[in-house]
């Protein structure tokens, strides 16, 4: 019955002999009538050498080059390719031992007979070009190059990053990179990889037993060009960047400045820097791992990531919250004997006249004034509860960045914390808190946690009465129209302008007659507030935030010095020299600048180090 | 009544010394492939051609085991191995070890099994003692839905382990079926299918609807040979479309191709069917059944493609059909296949002397690639020779397929034939670029102890019972 279909067998031999005339006749054309494939002798073969694109060079807002590529060249070695050769000759040229000869063509060995293998990285140029002399003496051995960066200023560190090799993790998920290439790993570097990097390409090319290159595979049929990255313009003012990271110069803390009108950074200092050509090349593991030891964390990225009480500079946006909501008027006046006292709490004043008015009050930074302003906003009745007008608090807080991550293009920011209801709700229970329970909030104290950026960004937005635009570091990618949309979009506050323009008046008065008067000067209209965040480990830190000019201003800035004491003591002096530097590129009062630059903080904050280690 | 036979003089030697000269040309590019200076014993069992020594010499030892079996165990025992090998793919499911994002593999010790490849005469032997039962009839539903099952519970299975190479190996088995008297339609709808997924992926889903209504008309003239109705068809489609694209060009909205088509296919279908209705038509019912069942089928595939295939598969579907050139990414592998075989000119660069081979596949040199080797080294003699030898062997396999009494034995040699088939077709196709890269291995080729003791049990099962073939009448 089912041998009716045997007949099928001729069609089921048919389809497999059909098969095979066709696989024999498509092998008859790969390797007898297609010439492309055949290689001229026996002993010739191919290598791949990848074609690393230069990586985009990074400039400072008026071109000042910050990063630049040089050549480097790795020693590359096939070990099947190996012939004898003098193992000492190579050892006088590459400055090596036998054993790293002996110990390195046996890990090669073990990787890959027929696959290049790292023999030595990053040769100089003087090594490489006397090798290339003597190349032709050890077969197996070829030079492969790439770029290394290189920071003329050294400056900056923190901002443009660095560059180092790709972990395994990266090579799993995205096929562009391959282990040993070089990836961005923090700052611009890491942020705008994609745009610096490039795209690779790759040359095939025929050798012979002797090592030499015997052309192009193919024509370069298989060969890809290398597209260069492109380069970057950053918003960085490399003048005052150098000055900032020179007066912060054993001490430790912060710069970041910005420019109000577009919400460039001018200027990000972390101190203490470091050199970023430590990062660079051959030893950047040890110097990582020094720089990653030392107790005072000069990895760290203090403008973006250090949380600070914002001390008195707060106090700007209490007043603020206070005549927004009508608590307060310009004319609102608090006696202050000393200091504030209710319910056994007293928050300790200096002297100075009393009672004060609004201006008064932020040219003499008085405590009394904002404990009453800040108890009187949580006691509005108005909200029904602490907790609602704590809320409205808050937002009117939140609208000025804090509380959250801005969203730069510098990675790595940190939110800082403002406490909410939900916060003290669990602290203290749910209505066991009333506005005495939190009360140094109003003078910027407490639970609060500000980054430098967002106080300079605040800073930045009192300049341009109400709004900000959210920092960022670059100004344009080559060949590209323009930088990202949401740096073009005006974030407003919750404040009106007019109260901008009141709180703007008293900042001009802490400088021309309070607290700031260290950092006036005649020829440039400084307006300011000086601030100084307790802490309980040790001396405070010293705050100041400025801008200027007064009408239409160019520069808004915050200076943290750590562990500095009063504001107007270190903080403010070195805004001051930021300011006038960037508007006049120049310094007018070097017996300020220089007593800056002798300062030596840093002996107390190892001294907190130290405790805080015990 | 039975015989009793000599099992050495009715054992096919002629299979046997083609299995040996194909395991043992095998080992000598298996050495080629991964050789090393350092270790230049082929007995050193460090080394994949040690090991490979090794999974030989125990498939010898499996070898005078399944003949020393009485042949009636394997169609006794049929239901009970395939149950078992069901049940181990589930259990690598839950227990198995992962390599290469295939959960395919038990681990014991450094020693890795992968039951997929014993799960190949296992299928073989369930297909063949389920069709050789009293009742079987091929063209009943019911029968077919139960070989349907038979196939696709391993095929499922597998899928699941990730291994969709190893998956598609049992479809192999429709070569079997059309054997034993499935419909040669089955077979050309196999080959329409996979016209139609390239097609689907290579033009846009209009597009195709338009070259299926073609070959509806082509198919109902060529039927019918009635040429008012194949125009009436071809006006009802002029129609259609021609409405579909007025409206688009002047209507100011835009439909998703896909919906398009399912427009344009469903209006289609109901005056066809109105008229066939009014008209008695039968043929028309079957076209539009066969339309609807391609539509569905070529506006799934994007579904699929997009959305089951992973990335990988896509990339090595695109690069087969020329959708991306891209020579160091998904195509590098196949290029450098090509150039590894195609520098081999006639004679090959000799043994141990390729170059290409040895560059940047080394995980699969020795398995799934192991056939450049052969061409690099030998040349277009020594790929056609083993061109030669595989043919030899399936085609010696049907002649002793043909010559068995029981129904049983014969199903299950087209199995193995099915089998070894596809996986020599696919495996050589891959390297030298003119099929897409599906990591199978080739027969008694590649390395592999799983995949050798694989193939091995399944040819000399069949083998034993044919040198039993005289016992039954
Ligand atoms: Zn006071």
């Amino acid at each position: 019955m089912q041998h009716q279909y045997s007949e099928r067998k001729y069609i089921i031999s048919g389809i497999a002999v059909l098969v095979s005339i066709l696989y024999l006749s498509r092998l008859f054309y790969l390797q007898i009538i297609d010439d492309s494939y055949k290689l001229s002798s026996e002993n010739n073969s191919q290598r791949q050498v990848t074609q690393y694109p230069a990586r985009g060079v990074l400039t400072d807002r008026r071109g000042k080059i910050l990063v630049y590529n040089e050549a480097a060249y790795d020693l590359m070695v096939i070990p099947r390719q190996l012939k004898l050769f003098d193992t000492l000759d190579m050892c006088r040229v590459l400055e090596i031992t036998p054993e790293f000869v002996r110990k390195t063509l046996k890990d090669a060995r073990a990787y890959s007979r027929y696959k290049p293998s790292l023999f030595l990285k990053q040769l100089s140029p003087e090594t490489y070009a006397v090798l290339q002399e003597k190349l032709y003496k050890f077969p197996g051995f070829f030079v492969q190059t790439r770029t290394l960066r290189k920071y003329p200023r050294k400056i900056a560190a923190h901002v443009l990053g660095y560059i180092g090799e790709v972990d395994e993790a990266k090579t799993m998920d995205d096929a562009y990179y391959k282990s040993g290439d070089y990836i961005g790993i923090s700052g611009i570097e890491k942020s705008y990889e994609e745009n610096l990097r490039g795209t690779k390409g790759v040359s095939i090319f025929l050798v012979d037993v002797h090592n030499r290159i015997k052309g192009s595979y193919k024509n370069g049929k298989y060969d890809t060009l290398p597209i260069p990255g492109l380069n970057i313009e950053t918003s960085i003012d490399a003048r005052i960047q150098e000055l900032g990271e020179k007066l912060m110069q054993n001490k430790t803390g912060s710069i970041v400045a910005i420019e109000p009108a577009t919400g460039e950074i001018l200027a990000l200092v972390s101190s203490p820097a470091y050199d970023p050509n430590l990062l660079v090349g051959r030893v950047r593991a040890s110097n990582y791992q020094r720089l990653s030891e030392d107790s005072l964390k000069p990895l760290f990225n203090r403008a973006l990531m250090a949380k600070y009480p914002p001390g008195s500079t707060f106090k700007l946006i209490n007043g603020m919250i206070g005549l927004q909501e009508g608590i307060i008027t310009p004319q609102t006046k608090f006696s202050c004997n000393m200091g504030y006292h209710s319910g056994g709490i007293t928050v300790a004043c200096h002297k100075h006249p009393s009672p004060l008015d609004y201006l008064g009050s932020i040219q003499n930074s008085c405590n009394a004034y904002y404990c009453n302003v800040f108890r009187d906003i949580l006691d509005d009745r108005s909200f029904g509860s602490v907790s609602n007008s704590f809320s409205n608090w808050r937002r009117h807080v939140a609208s000025f960045g804090f509380g959250s991550k801005l969203g730069s293009d510098l990675l790595n920011e940190l939110p800082g914390f403002i406490p909410d209801v939900p916060y003290y709700d669990k602290y203290f229970g749910k209505n066991r808190w009333k506005s005495l329970t939190v009360i140094s909030l109003a003078i910027g104290q407490g639970e609060l946690g500000i980054t430098p950026i967002q106080l300079a960004n605040m800073t930045a937005t009192i300049a341009n009465r109400g709004f900000y635009y959210i920092p960022h570091i670059i100004r344009k990618i080559e060949n590209r129209d323009s930088i990202d949309h949401k740096y073009r979009i005006k974030h407003y506050t919750t404040i009106d302008k007019q109260y901008f323009d009141l709180v703007v008046e008293g900042m001009e008065m802490v400088v021309k007659a309070g607290t700031a008067r260290v950092a006036y000067m005649d020829s440039i209209k400084i307006c300011g507030k000086t601030g100084t965040a307790e802490n309980p480990h040790g001396e405070a830190h010293s705050i100041f935030v400025a801008f200027a000019p007064k009408d239409n201003p160019k520069i808004a800035l915050a200076v943290f010095v750590e562990n500095a004491g009063f504001g107007a003591t270190w903080a403010a002096p070195i805004a001051r020299l930021m300011i006038e530097k960037y508007l006049r590129d120049t310094i007018t009062n070097p017996e300020l600048e220089q007593r800056i630059l002798d300062g030596d903080l840093n002996s107390r904050v190892n001294k907190v180090v130290a405790k805080k280690r015990k | 009544m039975r015989r009793e036979t000599n099992l050495y003089t009715s054992i096919d030697w002629i299979t046997v010394a083609l299995y040996a000269v194909l395991v043992l040309m095998g080992l000598v590019n298996i050495y080629a492939a991964v050789y090393n200076e350092d270790h230049k014993s082929l007995f050193d069992f460090t080394q994949r051609y040690g090991k490979q020594f090794i999974w030989i010499l125990a498939s010898v030892f499996i070898i005078i085991m399944l003949l020393l079996f009485d042949s009636r165990v394997y169609s006794v025992f049929a239901w009970l191995i395939y149950g078992t090998m069901i049940f181990i793919l589930a259990a690598v499911l839950v227990a198995g070890t992962e390599i290469n994002a295939s959960r395919a593999w038990f681990q014991i010790g450094t020693f890795r099994i992968q039951p997929t490849e014993f799960a190949k005469f296992a299928t073989c032997l369930a297909l063949a003692k389920y069709m050789s039962s009293y009742n079987f009839r091929i063209y009943r539903f019911r029968n077919l839905f139960i070989i349907a099952v038979i196939i696709l519970a391993p095929v499922g299975l597998i899928f699941l382990q990730n291994d969709t190479g190893s998956a598609l190996v049992f479809f192999a088995l429709v070569l079997m079926l059309y054997r034993e008297g499935l419909s040669g339609t089955f077979l050309i709808y196999g080959v329409v299918i996979i016209v139609l997924f390239i097609l689907s992926m290579i033009l846009n889903p209009v597009t195709v609807a338009i070259v299926l209504a073609s070959l509806t008309v082509l198919f109902y003239w060529s039927v019918e040979q009635n040429l008012k109705e194949s125009l009436f068809m071809i006006l009802v489609y002029l129609l259609t479309f021609s409405s579909y694209f007025t409206a688009v060009r002047y209507g100011h909205f835009k439909l998703s191709q896909q919906f398009s088509v399912i427009l344009i296919m469903g209006s289609t279908s109901v005056i066809l069917l109105v008229w066939a209705m009014i008209k008695r038509l039968k043929t028309v019912y079957v076209i539009v059944f066969y339309l609807a069942v391609s539509v569905t089928f070529t506006s799934s595939i994007d579904y699929i493609f997009n959305n089951i295939l992973e990335k990988h598969q896509q990339d090595r579907i695109n690069e087969l059909l020329g959708l991306k050139f891209d020579p160091l990414g998904t195509g590098y592998n196949v290029n450098q296949s090509k150039i590894a075989i195609g520098s081999g000119g006639f004679f090959g660069k000799g043994f141990l002397q390729g170059t290409q081979t040895k560059y940047d596949f080394v995980p699969e040199q020795s398995t799934d690639f192991i056939y450049c080797t052969v061409g690099e080294e030998w040349g277009f003699a020594g790929s056609a020779v083993v061109i030669l030898l595989f043919l030899a062997l399936l085609l010696r396999l049907v002649f002793l397929a043909e010559r068995q009494r029981s129904a049983f034995n014969r199903i299950y040699g087209y199995g193995v034939i099915s089998i070894l088939f596809f996986h020599v077709a696919i495996n050589v196709g891959m390297t030298i670029g003119i099929l897409p890269v599906i990591g199978i291995p080739l027969p008694f080729f590649s390395y592999g102890g799983s995949s050798l003791w694989g193939f091995t049990i399944l040819l000399f099962i069949f083998l034993r019972l044919d040198a039993s073939r005289r016992e039954v009448l």
